[in-house]
């Protein structure tokens, strides 16, 4: 008896590994590799109070002595208890409108904000793949890809093989010697252009996409698409956050709706942002 | 696919797993919480592994520091030099200071205290901004936070190397000749080094928690080095003082770095046969260890406590 149930079991898993990934996500017998746990998280930013600009030395010692404590910190509850879990072979899409928490989401799962309650299991080091990753405006372009390369932990003989890549990949070059400017110097489109190249120079367990496939002019979009491709066959699990409906119906079969901060549906995609384009909550 | 048309959630966990939390899933496959702190060692071979990225974070800021000034990085030496000039006016030419010195030596003498002094205030200023200064780096790329402190630590160093030729210019122009004890501004520096690591360290976790703090460090550095004797002999004003209290001074690091390199660059200054001197402290390199190394330690394990939280603004 027991012995019919494990080639039960086999067969499954012969089938499942037939049929292609997108239709996993519906067998409801076999156990998955979770690779992201998000366990009833809040987040919460806490903002300093405007109006408090930088004066002399005793200005400021003026002001500590009549407030005792911070008085003017304002806390901004961006995420309020969200839960799911995300296994391996899934790309699952963010949506939501400006400001409902989506880009906070990711970044709390990357590791890079804290939560206020709650936790966030990952498998291995997320990385967070983002439009707005600033990098430092005073230096050249060289500097950045250089710097961006060293800081997620690449040798300095990687970062010289890849230098070249990550340039061409970023098109900076394609009108001229651009990339020995200072980056203060770019337009948003050449910025972002050279930092999504810089980020997505190194493979990924778990990666955060943000935005970023809104990134740039065609010939961009199409180059990093393509990557974007490339790191999903190498990552374990894909997170799109984008307003772009196309390209979440394109990339991922499962969709999560977060709106003010409180997860509203978390489904197959093609219900989730039909609900959404409808306005439909449940 | 019967499943499709009835609501299933994509996040339950299935088959031999159904039923478990997510902490109990997370455990069973062995995830670890995003962001966590590493251990101390663990920790520290991660920076070990981020030396190329301080080292050309260091650089690249140093060079881009000045690219807006027309006179660019002559500033690195321009600036110290002129604050020198004033102290030279007020405190050696109006309050008579250079008196109590062997002839012609309180430039060299002033000169080496602004140059050091500045360096371990340097530390503390940056230091008290390198995580407020670059919240945008940290949130979009993981490294170990302290690269960010140590970084702005080694642009001081760097700076610091730059100052030294002008220094000693200074000092030869002084008239003091060239010696044997200056190989022993080295350790001295590098001891420094290590205390300033330290202390920017510990500002860092400090400033990135308490806006206000940077707010009261040019008070607190101004008090700090007229309390060191950069520009003064401190020593001929606290002779009269308590024991406990001439003890304390002793002790002040800054005081400790300053005799150091003072000594070591013009032991003149300390000689005892000439009618004005200095005295030369005792057991000055004993101290000057001792801030290093417990300095560098306190800082450095006082910012990995609170590495998970410097993503927060």
């Amino acid at each position: 008896m027991a012995d019919t149930d494990v080639r039960g079991a086999d067969l499954r898993k012969d089938l499942e590994d037939a049929l292609p990934p997108r239709r996993k996500v519906f067998d409801a017998d076999v156990a998955r590799d979770p690779t992201v746990v998000v366990d009833d998280v809040h987040i919460v930013y806490r903002v300093h109070g405007a109006g408090s600009g930088k004066g002399s030395a005793t200005s400021a010692l003026s002001r500590i002595i009549s407030r005792k404590r911070a008085s003017g910190v304002r806390e901004v509850h961006a995420v309020k208890g969200v839960s799911f879990t995300a296994y391996k072979g899934e790309a699952i899409g963010l949506i939501g409108s400006n400001g409902s928490g989506k880009s906070t989401m990711l970044a709390a799962i990357a590791g890079l904000l804290p939560t206020e309650k709650g936790g966030i299991y990952t498998n291995g080091q997320p990385s967070l793949l983002g439009v707005n990753a600033a990098l430092m405006n005073e230096l050249t372009g060289e500097r950045n890809v250089v710097l961006g390369c060293l800081a997620m932990g690449m040798s300095p003989a990687d970062v010289r093989s890849r230098y070249q890549e990550i340039v061409e990949f970023s098109g900076i070059n394609e009108k001229g010697d651009f990339i020995s400017l200072p980056m203060r110097t770019y337009s948003s489109g050449m910025g972002a252009r050279l930092r999504f190249a810089i980020a997505a120079a190194k493979t990924h367990d778990v990666l955060l996409i943000d935005e970023a496939l809104a990134t740039g002019d065609q010939a961009f979009q199409a180059r990093s698409k393509k990557r974007i491709e490339e790191l999903r066959a190498e990552a374990g699990t894909v997170f799109l956050v984008s307003h772009d409906n196309a390209s979440i119906r394109e990339t991922c079969e499962r969709t999560i709706w977060i709106e003010a901060g409180e997860l509203i549906m978390d489904g197959p995609t093609e219900d989730v942002v039909g609900a959404y384009e409808r306005g439909e909550r449940p | 696919m019967s499943t499709v048309s009835e609501p299933v959630s994509l996040s339950a966990p299935r088959g031999a797993d159904a039923g478990l939390t997510p902490k109990q899933l997370a455990d069973k496959y062995g995830l670890t919480v995003s962001g966590r702190r590493p251990g101390l060692v663990a920790y520290s071979k991660q920076l070990w592994a981020r030396r190329h990225f301080i080292w050309a974070f260091a650089t690249a800021r140093l060079v881009a520091q000045y690219t807006d000034a027309k006179l660019g990085q002559l500033w690195q030496v321009v600036t110290p030099l002129l604050n020198c000039a004033v102290f030279y006016l007020v405190f050696g030419v109006i309050l008579k200071s250079k008196d109590n010195f062997p002839e012609g030596t309180y430039t060299a003498w002033l000169c080496i205290g602004v140059f050091v002094f500045q360096f371990t205030q340097n530390a503390v200023q940056s230091g008290t901004r390198a995580i407020a200064d670059n919240l945008g780096l940290i949130r979009a790329l993981h490294f170990p936070r302290a690269s960010l402190p140590i970084a702005f630590t080694v642009i001081q160093l760097q700076q610091l190397l730059i100052s030294m030729v002008v220094l000693v210019g200074v000092v030869l122009a002084s008239g003091i000749e060239i010696g044997r004890t200056w190989v022993l501004v080295l350790p001295a520096l590098l001891l420094q080094s290590a205390f300033n690591t330290g202390v920017a360290l510990m500002m860092a976790r400090i400033g990135s928690k308490t806006s206000d703090i940077s707010q009261l460090i040019p008070f607190a550095m101004r008090a700090w080095m007229f309390l060191s004797g950069v520009m003064f002999s401190i020593q001929d004003k606290i002779s009269t003082w308590p024991e406990f209290w001439q003890k304390v001074m002793q002790l002040n690091p800054a005081s400790v770095y300053m005799d150091l390199v003072r000594h070591a660059f013009a032991p003149i200054i300390y000689n005892k046969h000439l009618p004005a001197h200095q005295d030369f402290p005792p057991h000055q390199w004993k101290y000057a260890i001792a801030w290093a190394v417990g300095m560098f330690v306190v800082g450095y394990v006082f910012f990995w406590k609170a590495e998970e939280e410097y993503g927060r603004g």
